[in-house]
């Protein structure tokens, strides 16, 4: 049995009358790569920002790496990584001064910086493109180099949100064995898509619908469960359900 | 036409929908308008007097009191020495000081003469001037009902009317001033900010890519503008006209009409400021820098341009609020039609049909 | 500790990437410096003048004359009647008008006094004032001229009081500026007016843009702490704008000959203290604006509240008592009244401390309040 590294009861976001995530409580294991699926609009990037510390759940409980999700939100902080949506290194800073940036906020040093920077660069492949200004690079190359700096420091967890939103296929399966590196390695990953092949990848998965969990299992036991050939139409008939659009 | 009027709409809402920035836009003009118009004032007021007197006598007394009288003085205090005068005027606390000679009486009656020192504090100019002249009038009056003489002869008397500001209202100067500021400042900033913010997204190339014509698409994401700089010119007039009581002397339909060529040239210029710069931060720091100070500085909103320097003059003429301030102020407080102002009018004009031409040349070519 | 350095030397990078704001930097202090002093000024020549000389006598010509003299004064027009001479005023080509009634010279020597009449352009306050102040002097300056010459025509005994009339002298002195030069009061103020615009502005765009870009939330997801985010977005600009100040002040003096009679180092030191307080409401305006535009136009409007009503003008005694609380409370009108005395008045460190302590707690509200509002959690 391995430790819980996540763990929430009765969570809620309400903006005003909307509530955006709804009473969740679900849990997350060391070492595991969690899938948190949902249509557009059904509150997993809320979810995710409550866990991550930068949004105040109006209702609910959790810990987070062992810390309390309200209390502890500065704390948590230390010890998870963060790739968002949107693309959000700095385009204008090159592609070392990015890495050079998160490794001195989570308090690294320059000398171990800098060696952690030629190590990653080399095994990204990314020698050449060292100097050039982010803002240059091709979509597919941010989204690798965000998740590498998301991990520079070693958190206990990595969140992902929709990482791999707008790249080819190609692309995909390679972030993709990125993440299964991490998960190697320990680290435990908390990946938000809506790419229902995606979710074949995780351990477990959760899907959202209008703000709250209809179904939490492994891949096989929701296909089993929901009697479809794959996670596209258990998505498809949870989906039926929802009550808000986009 | 169909769809230009869908886009208009379409930009309206987008504007509607923001409502921080619309209040923001909306009321900016009002709270400035209420501050400077009622703040701003060029006349010298409360001028911090102090005299200094070692030998106090009827005449010094009687001079020191008219000027504490005097509604324009706020009076300090004695001195008891030069020293302490000097230091209180190195600090600042001091405008004026008044030094009058040991046995100043005395001497006057005696050899018919005295003098009395005015010390101004003249880093600022206009105001130390202004001290010396207004103390110099008091004593000077003073002086004519004590020399006893019931009338001098061949006194010319100079009778003054004040034209088209009898009560010499800061307002009726600064007003049409800040109008010209403010809408620069807006439609400047409105205008450049919002595009540019579209070609740091990339929505500005979808948009180029729609069936509508480019200078019709550009046209169509200005009108909402110009509704709304049009509506903050409506407020600037009623409140100067019903709160600050700055007079409408000319044709309402006139001054509707430059404040239409005005806002017009303002937007142009906000467009012609996006093609030249590609980030939101710069298109700020343009507008700001072009936008701000020239019209302070030069368009004659504070400063009479006809002081300046010829060069200046010259740079003068190319801010597009000079004219709109001189146009406004001929229609709306001298009074007169638009046969005085034909020439700014045709000005405003000309800078429009300047700018769009150069907007649409700096456009084209980047999509070449 | 550690992180600020990452967190710095990162703003520094982003700055300088811009290619405009390094430019600005040292280019807009010195054009500002180099031209706009020259348009300031009240000392009010070039009046133009229109006479209406109905009288056409010699006295009349002579007036005339003195008033063309003068220097302040262009004599633009002599029109046949007021009328023409109002058309002028309207079409803006002069700005006064003096007419002199037909029985001016008659009146003199019979009646022994005289009058004109003036009408004065009165749209610019000041400038309708001094006007009509050059003309009321020159005027009397000349029915004193005209006393000594007719003077054998009075009778004997009011010739002695005239002579026994005890005269004051009154000498004014100008002090802390004899010439009276306006660009001398003017360029500390173009100063402030730098420092207000560059280390205003600059902070106000900087961390909405952030929240544009999205990167804002990366930086939340980090442990940094909201004070060290705040302080590494200050600090920048805290030497932007000395480097400002050190580009005006060196400017000042190879352009106009003007250092500060009292020391630099209180100049560049109150400028400090100021930066402190005006970009931390850069910072505020940042953290409460949503999009650019929001920031822009608020960071704009706080600009022109703190510069109009900060004494930079317009004299702020001058502004009735609720405005001068307004100036109480602006760090403007506190560092444009320190530099002037600075400049001018040669004052010392110790001369002005009650406005750097002014500046001091503003700066610290401000601060407080630009970390308190920057906030990490939604």
């Amino acid at each position: 049995m391995k430790a819980k590294v996540i763990e929430v009861s009765g969570l809620t976001k309400k903006f005003g009358n909307f509530t955006a995530v709804d009473h969740i409580t679900f849990d997350v294991k060391e070492g595991e790569i969690f899938g948190f699926l949902g249509a557009n609009g059904a509150g997993k990037t809320t979810a995710m920002q409550m866990l991550c510390g930068i949004s105040m759940p109006t209702a609910g409980a959790g810990t987070v790496a062992g810390y309390d999700i309200i209390k502890e939100n500065e704390r948590i902080k230390r010890n998870i990584g963060y790739m968002s949506q949107k693309f959000s290194l700095y385009e204008d800073l090159k592609v070392w001064e990015n890495i050079r940036l998160f490794g001195g906020i989570y308090g690294l040093t320059d000398k171990v910086i800098a060696t952690k920077t030629d190590a990653l660069l080399e095994r990204l492949n990314f020698r050449e493109e060292r100097n050039t200004m982010v803002k240059y690079l091709p979509l597919g190359w941010k989204q690798k180099l965000a998740f590498s700096v998301a991990i520079f420091h070693e958190p206990k967890i990595v969140f992902l949100d929709e990482p791999t939103g707008g790249v080819d296929p190609a692309m995909r399966r390679q972030f993709w064995e990125m993440i299964y590196e991490a998960a190697d390695q320990g680290i435990t990953v908390f990946v938000t898509t809506h790419y229902m092949d995606e979710a074949e990848y995780c351990n477990r998965v959760s899907i959202m619908v209008d703000g709250r969990i209809d179904a939490l299992d492994t891949p096989a036991e929701l296909r089993r469960q929901f009697n479809a050939d794959s996670m596209d139409e258990v998505f498809r008939q949870l989906a039926r359900k929802a009550k808000r659009g986009d | 036409m169909k769809q230009f009027i869908a886009f208009v709409r379409k930009e309206f809402r987008h504007i509607m929908r923001d409502n921080r920035t619309l209040l923001i836009i909306l009321g900016m003009p009002v709270v400035e308008i209420l501050l400077f118009g009622f703040a701003i004032n060029m006349e010298v007021q409360n001028i911090r007097v102090a005299f200094y007197d070692p030998t106090p006598d009827a005449f010094t007394t009687g001079i020191a009191e008219r000027i504490r009288q005097n509604s324009y003085f706020n009076y300090q205090g004695n001195m008891q020495s030069m020293e302490e005068m000097e230091v209180a005027m190195r600090k600042g606390k001091l405008d004026l000081a008044v030094v009058f000679p040991q046995n100043f009486q005395e001497s006057l009656v005696h050899s018919g003469k005295a003098a009395v020192q005015l010390l101004s504090n003249s880093s600022d100019p206009n105001r130390g001037s202004i001290s010396a002249t207004y103390a110099t009038a008091i004593i000077a009056s003073f002086q004519q009902e004590h020399t006893k003489l019931i009338q001098i002869p061949f006194q010319i008397q100079t009778e003054n009317r004040m034209i088209y500001n009898p009560l010499m209202k800061s307002s009726y100067m600064f007003v049409p001033g800040i109008m010209g500021l403010v809408l620069m400042i807006i439609c400047t900033i409105m205008t450049s900010v919002s595009i540019v913010r579209e070609k740091e997204r990339g929505t500005m190339e979808v948009l180029l890519a729609s069936p509508l014509k480019q200078g019709t698409m550009i046209f169509a994401k200005t009108i909402p503008y110009m509704v709304i700089s049009f509506i903050d010119f409506i407020i600037i007039l009623l409140l100067s006209y019903f709160v600050l009581g700055v007079p409408i002397n000319g044709s309402l339909l006139l001054l509707f009409m430059i404040a239409i060529l005005y806002i017009n040239l303002t937007l142009s210029y906000g467009l012609t400021v996006s093609t030249l710069v590609d980030k939101q931060v710069n298109a700020v720091i343009f507008s700001a820098i072009t936008a701000m100070i020239p019209v302070l500085m030069l368009s004659g909103m504070i400063f009479p341009i006809d002081n300046m320097p010829l060069v200046l003059q010259a740079l003068s003429a190319i801010v597009p609020a000079r004219w709109f301030i001189e146009a406004v102020r001929k229609v709306m407080i001298q009074g007169l039609g638009i046969t005085m102002i034909w020439k700014e009018i045709l000005i405003l004009i000309g800078m429009t049909l300047f700018l769009l031409g150069v907007t649409i040349a700096k456009t084209k070519k980047r999509l070449e | 500790m550690k992180t600020l350095k990452f967190l710095i030397e990162k703003e520094f990078k982003q700055m300088f990437r811009n290619p405009l704001i390094p430019r600005m930097i040292v280019m807009y202090p010195i054009m500002v410096l180099l031209v706009f002093p020259w348009a300031v000024s009240f000392e009010i020549k070039n009046i133009r003048i229109d006479v209406v000389d109905h009288s056409k006598s010699t006295y009349s010509k002579r007036l005339t004359d003195k008033i063309e003299a003068s220097g302040y004064f262009i004599l633009n027009d002599t029109p046949p009647d007021y009328r023409t001479a109002m058309l002028n005023m309207e079409h803006n080509e002069t700005d006064m008008i003096l007419e002199i009634p037909s029985s001016f010279d008659t009146d003199m020597v019979k009646n022994r006094t005289s009058g004109v009449g003036m009408a004065v352009n009165s749209v610019n306050g000041t400038m309708g004032l001094l006007g009509s102040n050059y003309i009321t002097q020159i005027v009397n300056d000349f029915s004193s001229e005209l006393r000594s010459e007719l003077m054998h025509t009075l009778p004997p005994q009011s010739r002695a009081s005239i002579k026994r009339m005890a005269q004051i002298d009154i000498v004014p002195q100008y002090k802390f500026n004899p010439s009276l030069d306006y660009k001398n009061f003017m360029i500390p103020g173009f100063m402030v007016l730098l420092l207000t615009l560059i280390c205003g502005i600059l902070p106000a765009l900087n961390i909405v843009m952030e929240k544009e870009n999205g990167t804002i939330q990366q930086i939340n997801v980090t442990p940094v702490s909201r004070i060290h985010f705040i302080l590494a977005k200050l600090i920048p600009f805290w030497v932007v704008g000395l480097v400002v100040m050190i580009i005006s002040v060196s400017a000042a003096y190879l352009l106009y000959g003007l250092w500060p009679v009292g020391s630099v180092l209180a100049v560049l030191f109150s400028a400090i203290v100021f930066i402190l307080s005006i970009s931390g409401l850069g910072l505020i305006i940042s953290n409460y604006s949503e999009t650019m535009q929001q920031a822009s136009f608020l960071v704009m409007f706080f600009i022109l509240i703190l510069i109009l009503l900060g004494g930079m003008f317009t004299p702020v005694s001058s502004m009735p008592s609720w405005a001068q609380l307004i100036a109480a409370i602006n760090p403007f009108s506190y560092l444009a009244d320190t530099f002037r005395m600075l400049y001018l008045n040669g004052s010392k460190l110790a001369d002005v401390t009650g406005n750097l302590l002014a500046m001091g707690v503003i700066a610290v509200i401000l601060n407080g309040w630009a970390v308190f509002s920057y906030k990490k959690r939604g």
